[in-house]
């Protein structure tokens, strides 16, 4: 068994585990369990990091299997520099979520934990899968599980929530099966994305492809304008569910770009560049001002999400080395500051059932530990130098401006507006005097919600202050997918 | 002579007189001897049949008029295996509804297997015909088993009669092909129709009306109305019976037909087939929208899944594809076909473990908070309706997949439109899959009691799922014994 399925399996097999506990089990003796298996599925992930090769372009710790012989489909997992640290945040972030489960989830805390794990194995084959059929499967399959997190464990509207989700996100991805079924009779029978990558395909069936594969992932990352399920669902999902959710789950969107929408079809994508450029500034700063108005926490991160994954697209599609590395930087760094921010609510929220900014107000005088670490996260959300969130923009931005002044422009307004949804709601909820008794009455963070946190703060500020080991890693690859991208596959 | 082709059909015709006989002398209220000496032939049978498939026994009896080759033996193992699963489902559901006052419900399945089996082996017209007519009858019978029941009446009432109507219709189209030809045998049909001497317009009509005839047994749009009555009306045990492996036999009536047979008038059935499939797939997804009793919406999804299966038929002849797209085609619907029959039985399977006296589980909302009741039938049914909504990692997906990968293979003109169309229409039926889900798993539970079904039936349902589970995993297997059966049907 390679390092990679190791990485794979071992927090599908954990879930089952935790699955299998049953309904009797004790909940504390479930969450117990099931941290110890999450810490387990990311220890799983060092063979991997071991065996890694920085500065190697390629892919590598290559797996493969035959899968389906009649549509010779192949077990077939590799990493890069793009999806090596993807993988470890998705370990990471699980880990952290099932750490953070506690009074928020009481009723069948083995199913919601285990869902969790399984959801992690499915998003890491999603990261590492070198086949088209295969990345289809794994990327669907995230569905379930996330379905049922929604829809059992979410608020009042959880059912309106989980359906939107779910029958948004499949529309999207039929059509991008649609396109996987045609490359797949195109290329002669195979289903490698380096075959598929290296296929001679006309302009009229690149447009057609990319958009295919843009209704898929653009409805994932989510782009403007087909974005008006996120908030829906992160309102109404439970508080890990929205944590795994905007750390990991919309970066399968964002990463499909880079292994479907670009090397397949590149003259496609540089002709349409100036659409994602645009609908990118959209998100970046109509999503902002939307994040400025909202009265409802987890609604104003939701669509901060949005606004920071403007970025990532913004920077795909400046076609320089520096955007692309910065956004797969701003990648990883939204994952860790999106968990912590919806992990911060949710601690609130816990304590006092309500999500609304007015609710709160001089929490900092009740909770001094825990407002210290949501100013952090507050701080790396608006892109404070020193902070994870700081690098990716603005590597971005640098790009933005090399390529086209206005456009570099457009995307530096997103710090102004970053800077001010979010500060503004720190210093709602977080400042001045004691708003009312139910803040007054609130108790500070416990020792594992500190944990939780201060392992989420560890990394947001070494990633901030030494961004070194994640560029070196994932240059070489940005490189050598840019100059693929630069070659014409016209016939 | 060479009796040896049909010695299966013999033990089989002996076996349900000795079960039928049986009963004379016993006074066991439940039948345990019928029940018994029933499951026993239908397992010597499945592996009987499937040593013959392994070992790729080919032959032919009387003349030509029976034929014994991979697909045939494959179909009827699998058939054999689904009717004893059915059985096993069937046996406290029976017991429970006053149904079991003769052994009438095992001589009676037997007999239908048996014309099963003739339709899956005949090579002649009358044939055929008479395999269909046996198990038609059978399941008249069948279905108006508890005769005190008003609704199982009135379904037996409709489904004789549309019944009658449609074997009057096939029976009207192979005269035809008779009196255009001049012979009952399907080789020799064949080969006068390459010759093409023969009237082409007495042969267009006489497919027409067969070909109405198959859509009627199948329950294809327009031919559709019986489905839901009957499957609603008819006790839920005898439903599983009509659902499960006569879906077998009809696909087989179909291969024999059309493909043996009218394979040369491929141009003239395919478009009607086409038209078939589509209207199947409108009709099946958005009446199942509306349905609050589960054995109709199960009876309209089937509709649409026949619409699938159709769609496979469709692409096997085509411009520039040969025999290959011909066996890719045909085995992908034979794989719909057993996928479906496999997950069928596990649908039923919960609901009648679920049932009890005087309590049916045929509402939607009898499922609801099943999860809390019984987390293994919630997961059970969940799997299913996963599977039969085509997402991944289960196996319907497969099956879709598959279906949709020859019709854009074909490169007919439609075809794009025709993938497109059935994506949405797949889309329109993660609806209704996904709201039993939401009621097992979001609503709260209605009823407090836990199932407790008997250890056979439950031992039964869990290999059924982990069979299909299994398959979700490694449906290569299965994809490969499609593709021989083909293979040794068509080269």
């Amino acid at each position: 068994m390679g390092a990679l399925s190791l990485a794979l399996w071992t927090p599908v097999l954990s879930g089952l585990v935790v699955l299998a506990l049953g309904q009797q089990a004790q909940a504390q003796r479930v969450q117990r369990v099931a941290s110890w298996l999450a810490a387990l599925s990311l220890l799983a992930v060092l063979p991997m990091a071991w065996q890694f090769v920085p500065g190697v372009a390629g892919m590598q710790l290559q797996e493969q299997v035959a899968w389906i012989e009649r549509f010779g489909v192949y077990y077939h997992l590799g990493v890069d520099g793009i999806s090596f640290w993807l993988i470890v945040l998705t370990a990471f972030t699980t880990w952290v979520v099932v750490l953070s489960v506690g009074q928020g989830v009481t009723q069948r805390v083995h199913q919601y934990l285990g869902a969790f794990l399984v959801l992690s194995g499915f998003m890491i084959g999603v990261f590492c899968a070198l086949d088209g059929l295969l990345f289809y499967v794994f990327f669907e399959a995230t569905l379930i599980p996330m379905y049922l997190i929604i829809g059992v464990w979410g608020g009042p509207n959880r059912i309106y929530a989980a359906f939107k989700f779910f029958l948004y996100t499949l529309a999207g991805s039929l059509l991008m099966l649609a396109a996987v079924i045609y490359l797949y009779n195109a290329s002669g029978g195979s289903f490698n994305l380096g075959v598929w990558a290296n296929l001679p395909l006309s302009a009229a069936e690149q447009n057609a492809l990319f958009f295919a594969f843009l209704a898929a992932f653009a409805v994932k990352v989510p782009m403007w304008p087909v974005h008006t399920w996120l908030p829906d669902v992160h309102v109404e999902a439970p508080t890990g569910g929205s944590a795994v959710l905007a750390a990991i789950m919309l970066k399968l969107g964002a990463y499909g770009f880079l292994r479907f929408s670009l090397p397949i079809a590149p003259d496609a994508s540089q002709d349409w560049a100036g659409l994602m450029l645009g609908l990118s500034l959209v998100a970046v700063i109509y999503v902002g001002l939307v994040a400025l108005v909202q009265t409802d926490m987890k609604k104003l991160v939701a669509y901060s999400s949005v606004a920071h994954m403007g970025f990532v697209t913004l920077g795909f599609f400046v076609f320089a080395p520096l955007g692309m590395s910065g956004a797969v930087v701003q990648m990883i760094a939204h994952g860790f500051v999106s968990a912590a921010m919806f992990l911060c609510i949710g601690v609130l929220y816990d304590r006092t059932h309500s999500r609304d900014i007015a609710a709160y107000g001089g929490v900092v005088n009740t909770m001094p530990r825990f407002a210290a670490f949501a100013v952090l996260f507050a701080m790396a959300n608006s892109g404070l130098p020193g902070t994870a969130g700081f690098v990716g923009e603005w590597m971005v931005i640098l790009a933005a401006v090399k390529a086209n002044f206005w456009l570099g422009l457009g995307a530096a307004t997103a710090l102004i507006l970053g800077a001010a949804y979010t500060l503004w709601m720190i210093k709602r909820v977080m400042f001045g005097a004691v708003a009312n008794a139910a803040v007054a009455k609130l108790t500070d963070i416990t020792g594992r919600e500190t944990l939780v946190l201060a392992l989420l703060a560890l990394a947001v500020l070494a990633m901030g202050v030494y961004p070194k080991p994640f560029t070196d890693i994932i240059d070489p690859s940005v490189v050598e997918l840019l100059s693929h991208v630069a070659k014409s596959k016209l016939p | 002579m060479n009796l040896f082709v049909i010695y299966p059909e013999i033990f089989l015709l002996v076996m349900a007189c000795l079960v039928a006989l049986l009963d004379l002398w016993s006074q066991d209220p439940l039948r345990q001897r019928a029940y018994l000496a029933s499951l026993m032939t239908l397992a010597a049978l499945a592996l009987w049949h499937a040593i013959l498939a392994v070992n790729d026994v080919q032959g032919t009896a009387f003349g030509g008029m029976v034929v014994q080759d991979t697909m045939g033996s494959w179909l009827k193992s699998a058939a054999s295996l689904a009717l004893l699963v059915t059985l096993v489902y069937a046996k406290p559901y029976a017991q429970s509804r006053d149904m079991l006052r003769g052994s009438e419900m095992f001589s009676l399945s037997l007999l239908a297997l048996l014309g099963m089996f003739v339709m899956m082996t005949g090579n002649h017209l009358l044939l055929l015909y008479l395999g269909l007519e046996l198990l038609t009858l059978s399941s008249y019978a069948l279905v108006a088993l508890r005769r005190d029941d008003l609704n199982a009446s009135e379904a037996a009432m409709k489904y004789f009669v549309l019944g009658a109507m449609a074997s009057g219709f096939m029976l009207y189209g192979m005269s035809m092909m008779y009196g255009a030809t001049g012979t009952l045998e399907l080789p020799a049909l064949a080969a006068q129709l390459t010759l093409g001497q023969a009237d082409t317009r007495v042969l267009a009509l006489g497919v027409v009306f067969v070909v109405a005839g198959l859509a009627f047994k199948l329950g294809a749009v327009p031919f559709h109305m019986w489905v839901p009555d009957v499957y609603e009306g008819a006790p839920t045990a005898v439903t599983l019976m009509l659902a499960a492996a006569p879906k077998l036999a009809a696909f087989a009536l179909a291969m024999r037909l059309l493909v043996a047979g009218f394979l040369p008038l491929a141009m003239d059935w395919q478009p009607m087939l086409a038209l078939l499939a589509v209207m199947s797939l409108l009709v099946g997804n958005l009446a199942a929208i509306a349905q609050r009793s589960l054995k109709r919406m199960l009876a309209f999804s089937t509709i649409s899944h026949v619409g699938f299966l159709l769609l496979g038929l469709v692409a096997g002849v085509s411009a520039q594809g040969g025999a290959e797209q011909a066996v890719q085609a045909y085995s992908a619907s034979m794989f719909y076909a057993l996928t479906y029959v496999l997950t069928t039985l596990a649908t039923f399977g919960v609901m009648l473990l679920l049932s009890r006296e005087g309590f049916e589980s045929d509402q939607l909302q009898d499922f609801a908070g099943l999860n809390q009741r019984s987390p293994w039938l919630a997961a059970a049914m969940a799997a299913c309706m996963f599977s039969l909504a085509g997402v991944p990692p289960l196996v319907g997906f497969y099956a879709k997949f598959a279906v949709l990968q020859v019709v854009l293979a074909s490169h007919a003109p439609w075809a794009l439109a025709l993938v497109l169309f059935a994506l949405l229409m797949s889309l329109v039926g993660a609806f209704y899959y996904l709201r039993l889900i939401k009621i097992m798993y979001f609503d709260p539970a209605t009823q407090t009691d836990a199932p407790n079904p008997g250890a056979g039936a439950r031992l039964t349902l869990t290999l059924n799922v982990v069979a299909m589970l299994a398959l979700g995993l490694l449906p290569g297997g299965l994809l490969a014994i499609c593709t021989q059966a083909m293979v040794s049907l068509l080269v």
